[in-house]
């Protein structure tokens, strides 16, 4: 039996998996002790239960578990990294390089050190969402301290050429920083592999709790440091103070555990079911699926309807499916998706996008049943749509003198 | 965001979807809004020349489902009305009727300003001067 609603919205946060839960729940009762308390058992036991989740954390992304940092998720993972690495290095040079389809936390993070003084470059991506490797290799200069690049976006889920950027940045001897939010335990991340030098991750993306993340700062071949934000006890090598949150940091080394063991056959499950969902919902008239379809996440779909509107379309089905949309209605800022627009989709398109992120607990049957009601919401919705009929009849709605507001 | 009843009555059971001819002497059709800014709306009366009376009203709408129901109840409106009481339809009557919260008020607004461009569409087919009305800002 079908159980509704369908939460069909990953990319935003992800059910929390009950073994992880399962894991954490001593560590708000019997074992609560403060894992800088140096003399006792209880500290003991907590130090000893977040240094075992460093451990399982650090071998997910082929880390040394002393250059995993705690922190209170991405947002700040992005804050620290990026200003951290800036203050830290200033005497190098003040230039970061960074792109259009950033999450806020990145963007708004290298405006607020455009105001400190910063030069920052905001690249332009291609039509399929993927940065243009010439182009970051001309904006370098021998200012350039940092390259901040997402590894996967949060939207349309494009994983970007990850080595191949942070080669060009250790070539000029810049610092390769990524948020990798959105591909931290769904594809394979190696920071040796990958030359990445520091890497915000959060745990509620991957079925672990919210409110605690990491940021990894590589030791060797560099030595990286970033100059902390929080004063306090020193926490995290100097890093970041605060008491640590153990029972989350606990859950955070679980979901890690389990992500590394059932990556490969949830990956084979779950692109399948994309698949079929992206397969169908092709099928309609006017239908382009958005981002480079090669190297995305194998569970992130994002699709334009042309001549129906996202939050309308949204509005047919929300009570039995969650998923985002692109478009502006679904914001506080009635902007439609800057990352959309960014890939040079006009704003109707933006406006009439869907995101589908699949999870570790979608079935086919949900699959099905989405399927039958995007389709039919988007037909229905189509045959109210002045836009849809001017199409019919071959009017180029492009070259009408629409009246802006 | 919550919908009200209504708007979801109107959004799940359109009334009045549809085309009147639009070279008719007898239709007036206002299309108002943009795509990029993610809404459209056509609306069309049909009225009897010998009485003033809007006979029948049609709309298509591309745009949230308060921007559907907007147009889905001001059709429901028009019918009936003469032209001159139709220039009434305020745009708060509809924010009204519908529950809409402050930031889907600019959808009863371009329903609004949709009545007012087919009822001026109507006049000038019918060599009636333009009805003039204030310039708001959406």
């Amino acid at each position: 039996m079908l159980k509704l609603p369908i939460y069909l919205d990953h990319n935003s946060t992800t059910p929390m998996d009950p073994r992880v839960l399962e894991t954490m729940i001593p560590y708000f009762t019997e074992n609560f002790g403060n894992a800088a308390s140096r003399n006792h058992s209880f500290g003991w036991h907590a130090e000893e239960a977040v240094d075992y989740a460093r451990e399982q954390i650090a071998q997910l992304i082929g880390a040394d578990p002393k250059e995993i940092i705690f922190t209170s998720g991405a947002t700040e993972g992005d804050n620290l990294g990026i200003k951290g690495v800036y203050e830290m290095y200033a005497s190098k040079g003040n230039h970061i390089i960074t792109c259009t389809t950033e999450h806020k936390a990145v963007l708004d993070t290298c405006k607020h050190l455009e105001k400190l003084g910063a030069e920052v470059t905001y690249l332009e991506v291609q039509p399929d969402g993927l940065i243009d490797l010439k182009a970051l290799e001309a904006a370098m200069r021998p200012t350039t301290i940092l390259v901040a690049i997402m590894y996967a976006n949060n939207e349309i889920g494009v994983v970007q050429p990850v080595k191949e950027i942070s080669a060009i940045a250790k070539k000029h001897g810049a610092l390769f920083f990524t948020d990798a939010v959105q591909a931290v335990g769904k594809i394979p991340v190696d920071v040796n592999a990958d030359g990445i030098d520091l890497m915000a991750f959060t745990a509620h993306k991957m079925y672990g709790p919210k409110g605690v993340g990491a940021l990894y700062v590589r030791r060797k071949n560099p030595r990286v440091k970033v100059t902390a934000q929080l004063d306090g006890g020193g926490h995290e090598r100097g890093m970041r103070s605060g008491t640590l949150n153990v029972p989350g940091i606990v859950g955070f080394g679980k979901a890690c555990e389990l992500a590394r063991l059932e990556m490969a056959s949830d990956t084979e499950r779950i692109s399948k079911l994309r698949d079929k969902l992206e397969n169908a919902l092709k099928q309609i008239d006017e239908s382009y699926v958005n981002g480079n379809p090669a190297h995305r996440l194998p569970h992130v779909s994002n699709i334009s309807f042309k001549y129906v509107e996202g939050e309308g379309l949204m509005m047919g089905f929300n009570k039995d499916i969650a998923l985002s949309s692109g478009s502006a209605c679904t914001s506080a800022s009635l902007e439609p998706s800057y990352v959309l627009k960014a890939l040079g989709l006009g704003d109707d398109l933006a406006h009439s996008s869907l995101r589908f992120g699949l999870g570790r607990y979608t079935t086919e049957e949900q699959i099905d049943f989405t399927i039958k009601a995007v389709t039919d919401t988007v037909l229905k919705l189509r045959e109210m749509s002045p836009l849809w009929e001017m199409f019919k009849e071959g009017i180029d709605i492009d070259s009408i003198q629409w009246a802006h507001h | 965001m919550a919908y009200s009843d209504k708007v979801i009555d109107h959004y799940s059971n359109p009334k009045n979807v549809g085309t009147l001819d639009k070279s008719s002497n007898t239709v007036g059709t206002g299309l108002v809004g943009a795509p990029e800014c993610g809404d459209v709306m056509r609306l069309q009366i049909q009225v009897d020349n010998a009485t003033g009376i809007i006979t029948d009203a049609k709309f298509k709408t591309f745009g949230c489902g308060s921007a559907i129901a907007s147009s889905s109840l001001a059709t429901e409106w028009l019918k009936g009305k003469s032209v001159d009481e139709a220039v009434k339809i305020d745009n708060m009557d509809l924010v009204e009727e519908l529950n809409l919260p402050p930031v889907k008020i600019h959808c009863s607004v371009l329903a609004e300003d949709a009545i007012k461009a087919a009822i001026n569409d109507y006049r000038s087919k019918n060599g009636l001067e333009q009805l003039v009305f204030e310039e708001r800002i959406h």
